[in-house]
This record gives structure tokens, sequence and C-alpha cells, in this order.
């Protein structure tokens, strides 16, 4: 043996395969990592394992048809897909909605956004190790408002509530008490998962300047919803441009200093408090009359296009519709937030170790659905 | 001279032992999922027995009847061996452990030193495992145990050797029977040292925060991802007794041992020591995994710098005594 063998050992690259099938993808997100060491080289991600062509069933199915869809493509936030679809439907038809139901599609957009955020932040503290614990109590919280949603609309999942013009049922009486009584139960939770997690010495280590996400990258990356309010960046759409009931509404929107891990995992408890002012409000104004639809289920819309935007727990929703005048839409194009949320993680995990990969695609609370559509 | 009675009463110990550490594994498996299920606000296995409490037996039945995969291209012995490196020392440790006045396999005059070396050689098991696996996910996670057990190493030996010079001898028997007044835990000068051993403890059986080489949500199952049936159930085994084992010791170092008022000394050692181990559970389900950097930075930069100044302290303590 000579001596320029032993002196240059050589060191490889390791080239490891995360998911599709993994415990913390968060869904069948495949990440091809570099590795050298611990420390990650390079992060190519591959998605397309959930890809169901929702886009293109749309141009097969009646305006009220693809209600049902929009419950699939973020299933964690279906209430917030369907008020996308169906107001930038009522864009596109020009049509008023009695003001009973935007109170209603008000409330229960904003308790399926602290719905949303539960399990953002459940898995984000199960992603970095804090065994199920949060993950179950965020479940029993999240338990709760789903009873209220099938009290409402028969579903805990996939809900297909609201309608094109208004909301398919009416308030069941006596809800608004149980509400109230969630938001009584919900406050002081939120207080304890400070208690628990926020605040915890090695929660802190973990995610305090992880993942950092400049202003002006997130604002290239066009990332939106908590995230980019995380990088420090006051947007949100309810406020830029309401939609609904959202004016009259009292909140403010929590911004964060960083845009590490942590500042994105603080902006989602601190939105869950807002989230919880409104309903709360909405609440208390609800006015009475009839929020159903009576009209047929089949429109017919005049040709025409419209594009409409709404805040949904991921960030900003956009759904583009095109109408030649049939029934069926002619183009309809989903902005899901996911999907530029997730463009940004290799930019982000260069550089850092494994288990921060974990960290950060945790702390953006991506959803496969949304992202493969 | 090894008479034939001598050979009997050793063949009993070791039954003894053998069946002590089954059914204490298998009742820590219970309670630690009667743990979580509480601190989950669920009540966790309840369909086996009363409250589930035969929930382990039916899983080392299933475990039994478990096909056993290798995969392709494993390095056969070594993937053969290692569960049983992991095993054979936690075992083993119990050969020095005093339950009670008289009640242990044999109290030998190094004790304690003999603990330590052999449970030492449980990361060459959890090591063989990550290598000869030829998974990925296992050589991390076996790269992360070895670097994690042996950093963690000393601070606990550091800290153990402080108890050794206090009571003067590391024979298990006689550091019990120092702490027949007063508990090692309530002398000012131990309980940086018990503290500092609870840590490093904490790390020696892969535990949460110190979860690394398994670390889930990352490496799947570290460096037994590739187990099954069995050999899967070995490791298993292995990490309860080594659990229990952490706990006895500290129980003999610091909560002084069998001793305690009116009930039987082997009673006050199990009841110690479980109580120990529950902490020990209590905290795995509360608090999230430190990184795997941030992990040897706190050994090296914080556990044994405390350990040493503290090691210096009871030295100096014990020369003006």
């Amino acid at each position: 043996m000579n001596m320029s063998q032993t002196k240059d050992i050589r060191t490889e690259e390791f080239l490891i395969n995360m998911g599709p099938q993994h415990p913390s993808t968060h869904g069948v997100l495949f990440l091809e990592v570099k590795l050298d060491g611990e420390i990650v080289v390079d992060c190519t991600t591959h998605i397309g394992y959930l890809h169901r062509s929702m886009e293109k069933i749309a141009e097969n199915r009646t305006y009220t048809q693809f209600i049902p869809f929009t419950d699939r493509i973020d299933y964690v936030a279906s209430m917030n897909n369907n008020l996308g679809y169906v107001t930038a439907v009522e864009k596109l038809m020009n049509l008023e909605v009695p003001e009973r139901a935007k109170y209603i599609r008000v409330i229960v957009a904003e308790l399926n956004r602290i719905a949303s955020h539960l399990i953002g932040i459940g898995t984000f503290a199960q992603d970095l190790g804090a065994f199920a614990t949060p993950l179950f109590y965020c479940f029993r919280e999240r338990e709760k408002i789903i009873d209220i949603f099938d009290r409402i609309c028969g579903n805990r999942l996939t809900y297909n509530y609201m309608r094109i013009g208004g909301v398919q049922f009416d308030l069941p009486k006596g809800i608004d008490e149980t509400i109230k009584q969630f938001i009584a139960y919900m406050r002081p939770k939120l207080d304890d998962y400070d208690t628990l997690l926020t605040y915890n010495a090695i929660f802190l280590a973990r995610s305090k300047g992880i993942g950092v996400l400049p202003k002006s990258l997130a604002i290239d990356y066009s990332v939106s919803g908590p995230n980019l309010r995380a990088s420090g960046v006051r947007w949100d759409i309810r406020k830029e441009e309401p939609y609904l009931v959202y004016e009259k509404m009292e909140f403010d929107i929590p911004v964060g200093v960083n845009g590490d891990a942590w500042d994105r995992y603080k902006v989602r408890i601190e939105e869950m408090r807002q989230s919880l002012r409104i309903v709360e409000q909405a609440l208390g104004a609800l006015p009475e009359g009839d929020p159903t639809v009576k009209a047929g289920r089949i429109q017919k819309i005049a040709p025409g296009e419209a594009y409409m935007r709404t805040e949904n727990p991921r960030g900003e929703l956009g759904f583009y519709i095109v109408s030649d005048g049939s029934t069926y839409p002619y183009r309809l194009k989903i902005r899901a937030p996911s999907f530029s949320n997730l463009a940004l993680l290799p930019e982000l995990v260069k550089g850092l170790k494994v288990a921060d990969i974990i960290c950060v695609l945790g702390s953006l609370d991506i959803l496969m659905g949304e992202i493969d559509r | 001279m090894l008479t034939a009675l001598t050979f009997i009463f050793m063949l009993t110990a070791a039954f003894a032992v053998l069946g002590f550490i089954a059914v204490s594994a298998m009742f820590l498996i219970w309670w630690e999922r009667k743990v979580s299920a509480h601190i989950q606000s669920r009540f966790g296995p309840m369909r086996v027995g009363w409250h589930g409490v035969l929930q382990s037996i039916a899983d080392a039945v299933k475990l039994l009847l478990k096909e056993d995969i290798r995969p392709a291209r494993a390095d056969k012995l070594i993937w053969w061996l290692a569960p049983f490196f992991a095993v054979v020392p936690s075992v083993m440790v119990f050969v020095a452990i005093p339950f009670g006045r008289t009640l242990v396999p044999r109290d030998l005059n190094i004790g304690i030193l003999y603990i330590m070396a052999i449970s030492s050689v449980c990361v060459i098991g959890v090591f063989m495992a990550g290598w000869g696996s030829n998974n990925k996910y296992s050589l991390l996670g076996g790269m992360r145990a070895g670097a994690q057990i042996i950093s963690y190493e000393l601070p606990l030996v550091l800290s153990i050797i402080a108890v050794v010079m206090r009571a003067g001898t590391p024979s298990m028997q006689k550091i019990v029977a120092s702490q027949g007044s007063c508990w090692n835990i309530f002398h000012p000068d131990m309980m940086l040292v018990s503290v500092i051993y609870m840590i490093s403890a904490t790390a020696e059986v892969n535990r949460t925060p110190f979860d690394i080489p398994e670390a889930e949500s990352e490496l799947v199952a570290g460096f037994h991802t590739e187990y099954s049936g069995m050999k899967f159930a070995m490791f298993f085994v292995g990490e309860y007794t080594n659990l229990f084992i952490v706990a006895a010791i500290a129980t003999t170092l610091f909560l002084g041992g069998w001793h305690g008022p009116i009930l039987p000394p082997v009673v006050w050692f199990l009841i110690k020591t479980y109580a120990l181990v529950f902490v020990w559970m209590w905290v795995r389900w509360t608090f999230p995994r430190v990184r795997v950097d941030q992990l040897m930075a706190f050994a090296w930069k914080v556990l044994t710098p405390a350990a040493l100044v503290n090691l210096a302290i009871v030295g100096w303590l014990l020369l003006k005594r």
C-alpha cells in the first residue's frame, strides 16, 4: 500500500430517499436528500403521488357538482376550500349572498382554520420528537370542532357544506351555545400549549433560528399565509381584500420577527386566538334570515372569467374560472398555497442537519392533497 | 470449591433473575403504554385482561409467531448476532444488583465497575444492528447511537466515581450500607452528581429527549428498522431491561438502595426503582427530542466539565473530613 492511498481517504456524499413512505413527510412526499454525514448538501422534492386531475375533472362537472371535489383538495380545511370555490363562482356570476349565509361561512371557515392549525402544530411537535403527546392534545380539541361541524352539516371531514349562493343547511338550533362553550374551552387550552411546548427549552433549541426565511425570499417564492407572516410581512387577504363580512370583524394579523420555524409555529398559535375572536364576533352579529339556496342546482353562467383568492389556513387559495356560457366551467385553475410553500424547502434546508429537514418541513405545514390536487 | 449445592444455588439464582427480567420488561412495556395513554388523555390497552395487563403477553406471542425477515443484502452474521449483544449484557449486569440485604446474586467487590463495563457492551449490539442491516437509516441510527452512548458514558462514569469515592468502595452492597443513616441524594455534594447521572442515564438508554438513535420522525426506527419478530422483541426487551437497570443503579447509588422502614428491603428497592422509571416515562412523554449536535455539545461542554468540577469538590471535601 503506497502513501497516496492512505493519505486521501475518499469520502462520499450519502444519498437518502425520504419518502414517499416515511413517518414524517406529511403524506406521500418524496425527498431526495444528499447528505455529507449528518449535514444536508442538497434536497430535491418529488411530488405527484397524490395527483387526481382535479382541474380536468372540473371541466366535466357542473359548477355545483365540483364542490365536493374541493373538499378533497385540502382535506384538513375543507370548509375553507368550499368557501374559496363558491366565492369564485359567485364572483363570476355576480351573485349576492344572503347576509346570514356570509356570517355562517365566516364562522365555519374560522373554526376550520383552528382545526387545521391544530393539526399543523400537533404534527410539527411530533416531528420534533415530542412523542405524540401534543398531537393527541391537538386532536382532542379538533374533535370538538368536528363535532360542531357534524351537527351543522352531517360530515366530519369532507363537509360539502357551502353552495353557490349560500350554504346547504341553516345552523341547527342551539349550536351557537355549543360554539360559545368551545370558545371558552379553547382559550385556556392555547395557554396550555404555551406552557407545554412554546417556551420549552428543548423546543426552542430545536426550532429557533432553524430554516430562517427572509422577507425577500418569501416574496420571491410567492409564499403566503402564516409562513409569509412569520417572516414579518403583514399580508392577510382577509384584511387586504376583505370578502364576506371580514371588514366588519375586528382582529389582528400576528406577524413573526425572524421567519424561523419557531415563528411559523407561534404565528399559528396566535392566529388561533384571533380566529376565536372572529367566531365570537360573528356569532354575536349573526342576522336572521334564510341562508340556504333556493335556486336550481345547474347554473348556466354567462361567458367570462373570474379569479377569487381567499385566505386559507395555509395561505392564499385562488380559483381561476373561465366560463364559455355552458353549464360546465371551460377551465378551472387552482392556486394552492402549499405548492409555493413546498418549493421553498430546498432553499431552506441546505447546510442544516437531517433532523432539521423534518423540522422545517413540519413548520411549513404543507399538505400533499393540495400540492398534487 | 464448587460443590453441588453452590451450583444448584447459582442455577436457581440465574433462573430467578431471568424470570424477573422477563416479567419486569413485560410489566414496564405495559406500564409505559398506560402512563403514556393517561398523559395523552387516552386509555391505552384495555382489551386483554384487566385494563390490558396481559397485553404484553399477547404481543410476545404475536412477535414469536411472526416471520423473521432478513434483508436480502444484510451482513448475515453481524445482523443475526446484534440482538444478542443488545440483551445479554443487560442480563449479565443483574449479577451485581442488590435487591435486598442478602438478596443479590453475587456481591462482587468491584460491583459498580463491573456493571459499567458490561453495560457498555450494549452499544456494540446497536452498532452491529445499524451496520449489518445494510439500510441507510439503520446506519445513521447506529452511528448516532455509537457517538451518543460513548459520549454520555463519560459524565455517567464521572458521576458514579464521586459516589464510589464517598462510600470508599465500588461494591454495591457496601455503597448501600454506607447510606444507612442518610441517603446520598440528601448530601449537598451529591445532588449535582445525581442530576448528572439522571441526564446521562437517559441518554444511555436512548429515551426522549435523547432518543436520537431511534428518532422515529427522522430515521423511521433507526438501528432496528430492519428487524422483525423475535429479534425486534429482543431489542425491545433489552431496552426496557436497561431502563430498569439504570433506575436500579440510581436507587442503589443515590436513594439508599433497599434501606427503608417497616416494609421488607426488596419491596423498598422495587418501589424506589419503579418510581424512578416513572420519572423517565414522564419525561419521555412530555419533552421534544434534541438534535444530534446539540446532544453531543451538551455532553462534552456541559455535563462532562460539570461532573469533573463536582468530582474535584467531592475529593476536596473528603480530604477535609
